[in-house]
């Protein structure tokens, strides 16, 4: 996998270095220039200025209740930030949430992968019916939840004979918001270990239980291994995507009973409390902690397969 | 190593090895196993659909009985909706925003994902990491620069304030995804059309678009679901019904009062936006499994 990105270039290279290109490999150049421009330019405007911005701003006083008093700072915002209890809190409100939704969505996306792999019974119905709560609108999703575990409204309470509210504490609110979680992700996380298990060949399996091996062997030594690049990129995308919990969140409950995530957060300090130099501060933070989960995954468990692969030929 | 030397054989000899009749009991036993077991994912993907159907058809007055299945039947709910601006309106903006969005991003990104797939240039890898990038950026640390922005330059509240980030974060899953599928294309009948005299571009609009066509719309459906689904700009980006979209709408639905919660009308207006997003699934599923996946594993 990193072969491929990094034997990937070393066609180009002497092609790059003959002093004159062929015509045809220079319009060839000027038209992929002109193909991808306008993509990269969107991209590079609509993303990198914003940051540039956030950085900026986080480093000044600037709050919209107050816009002519702005003034730089350094680094007094990220110090405010660290801290405040209510930074670290909700670090860990949106890690637990975080490693539990991603844990069980891998472990079910795991069981429903193989049973669809598996099964040869009305396969596409039970992916069409698989991806119906991925493309629900996740709001919906957060609704039909919150109003499903609601003591006032739901049906939840009444199924397991609940006398209280289970969103009024923090136990039942987590339960509730890892549920719609798991829920609305799972089936994405089955599709691409889905995908994954397609790349083990059924012939090895065989020839592992010609030679003794029992289910569990076959599955942890050869279907594992086999997936590894695959089950990584699922792990990875889901990871990110559970770290910077929101909609499901604000639906709920806007992140109280102790559910306030780092996303949450920061969406309020810039448009509840319109405090820009805070807030991007904020942004700043997850960014970074963002880029340090990818990191790790790409660096450290070798995730990097799907960006190197797709440099292609 | 030995398990490596035993497939080839295997391979060679017998492709096909699942069904042989030694095994066909047990292996329909564990059919009907697995069948059960999706049986069960069946039931559990559906409940908490049918249940925001069901309480979009309670009265008012039932709806907080905490029964699933209504004991009064009504569309009123649906009626209510119907009759006040900000559901329908939201409608509206959800769907062109959505399309407008949609389009451009699935534009950009064909012409960038074509010369990805197909030609040799420098600088292939750094689109691909920008993208990368921008894929995994929290969008929730653009809301406080692009607010500011916006509001700055008029464009806050309105289709394009929403419509440009919207195509932003919709470009490299839409680079990823046309990509895998443009690999996939028989070139050679570029190279036959420029053999026969036609430029690059003309063999690329004359020959290559209509074979490129499935997996183009694969992309537009995948893009439009995503741009359809978004909260976090749509709540952040906009105030009033000018460009609000469905999703943001729903959150603010008015209750009667202040501490009543508009259940009726927040499940019939769940169930309208979903009901659109369900037919594309339902109609091009085959599809989709294959886009998001070529995406995120061929990627």
């Amino acid at each position: 996998m990193s072969t491929g990105a990094v034997a990937a270039p070393a066609p180009a290279a002497p092609a790059r270095r003959r002093r004159r290109l062929t015509e045809r490999a220079r319009s060839e150049r000027r038209l992929a220039a002109i193909l991808v421009a306008p993509a990269l330019i969107v991209m590079l405007a609509v993303v990198a200025y914003p940051i540039v911005d956030t950085i900026v701003l986080s480093l000044q006083r600037a709050d919209l209740r107050f816009p002519n008093a702005n003034k730089f700072v350094g680094l007094s915002n990220y110090g405010h930030v660290l801290s405040a209890p209510v930074w670290w809190q909700d670090v860990l409100h949106t890690a637990i949430i975080t490693v539990i939704a991603a844990s069980i969505q891998f472990a079910l996306g795991m069981l429903l992968a193989l049973a669809m792999h598996r099964t040869a019974v009305a396969r596409g119905l039970l992916r069409s019916i698989g991806l119906i709560p991925y493309a629900i609108v996740a709001v919906v999703a957060a609704y039909s939840w919150q109003l499903a575990w609601s003591l006032n409204s739901g049906w939840i309470p009444h199924l397991l004979g609940l006398s209280g509210d289970p969103l009024s504490h923090t136990f039942g609110t987590y339960v509730a918001i890892i549920v719609t979680e798991v829920w609305k992700n799972t089936p994405f996380m089955a599709l691409l270990l889905l995908a994954g298990l397609a790349l083990v060949p059924d012939e090895l399996l065989e020839a592992a239980k010609v030679d003794g091996a029992t289910a569990w062997q076959r599955f942890w030594r050869i279907t594992i291994p086999l997936m590894w690049p695959a089950i990584l990129v699922a792990l990875l995308f889901r990871t990110l995507d559970e770290f910077r919990i929101f909609d499901v969140i604000y639906i709920f409950n806007q992140g109280a009973q102790g559910t306030e995530s780092i996303s949450m957060l920061n969406y309020s300090t810039l448009l509840d409390r319109l405090n820009l130099g805070l807030g991007s501060a904020v942004s700043v933070l997850l960014f970074l902690l963002v880029a340090l989960i990818a990191f790790v995954f790409i660096k450290g468990f070798g995730a990097g397969a799907a960006p190197g692969r797709s440099t292609p030929r | 190593m030995s398990v490596g030397a035993a497939t080839q054989t295997t391979a060679a000899t017998r492709p096909r090895t699942r069904g042989r009749t030694g095994f066909l009991g047990q292996q329909a036993k564990r059919e009907v196993g697995w069948s059960g077991a999706l049986f069960i994912v069946i039931v559990c993907s559906l409940i908490p659909v049918l249940w925001i159907v069901m309480l979009s058809l309670k009265t008012p007055a039932s709806a907080t009985d905490g029964s699933f299945i209504p004991h009064h039947w009504t569309l009123s709910n649906y009626k209510d909706i119907f009759n006040t601006g900000i559901f329908t309106d939201a409608l509206r903006n959800s769907i062109g925003i959505g399309l407008i969005s949609t389009a451009l991003a699935v534009i950009l990104a064909s012409s960038a994902a074509y010369a990805i797939a197909r030609l040799d240039f420098p600088g292939k890898r750094l689109i691909l990491a920008v993208a990368l990038a921008v894929a995994m950026f929290p969008q929730i640390s653009l809301v406080g620069p692009l607010y500011n922005l916006w509001r700055q330059i008029g464009l806050y509240d309105t289709w394009p304030g929403l419509i440009i980030p919207y195509m932003t974060f919709a470009l490299p899953l839409s680079i990823y995804v046309l990509s895998a599928f443009f690999r996939e294309i028989p070139w050679e009948l570029e190279q036959a059309a420029q053999v026969d005299g036609a430029p690059p571009f003309q063999a690329f609009i004359r020959v290559i678009a209509p074979l490129a066509m499935p997996g183009i719309v694969t992309t537009f459906i995948i893009v439009f679901i995503i741009c359809w689904n978004d909260f976090v700009f749509a709540i952040s980006l906009t105030s009033t019904t000018a460009a609000q979209t469905v999703p943001a709408a729903i959150a603010q639905f008015p209750g009667v009062s202040q501490f009543t919660v508009p259940y009726g009308d927040i499940a019939a207006a769940a169930v309208v936006v979903t009901v659109p997003v369900m037919l594309l699934v339902l109609l091009f599923q085959r599809r989709i499994v294959a886009g998001l996946t070529a995406g995120a594993v061929k990627g």
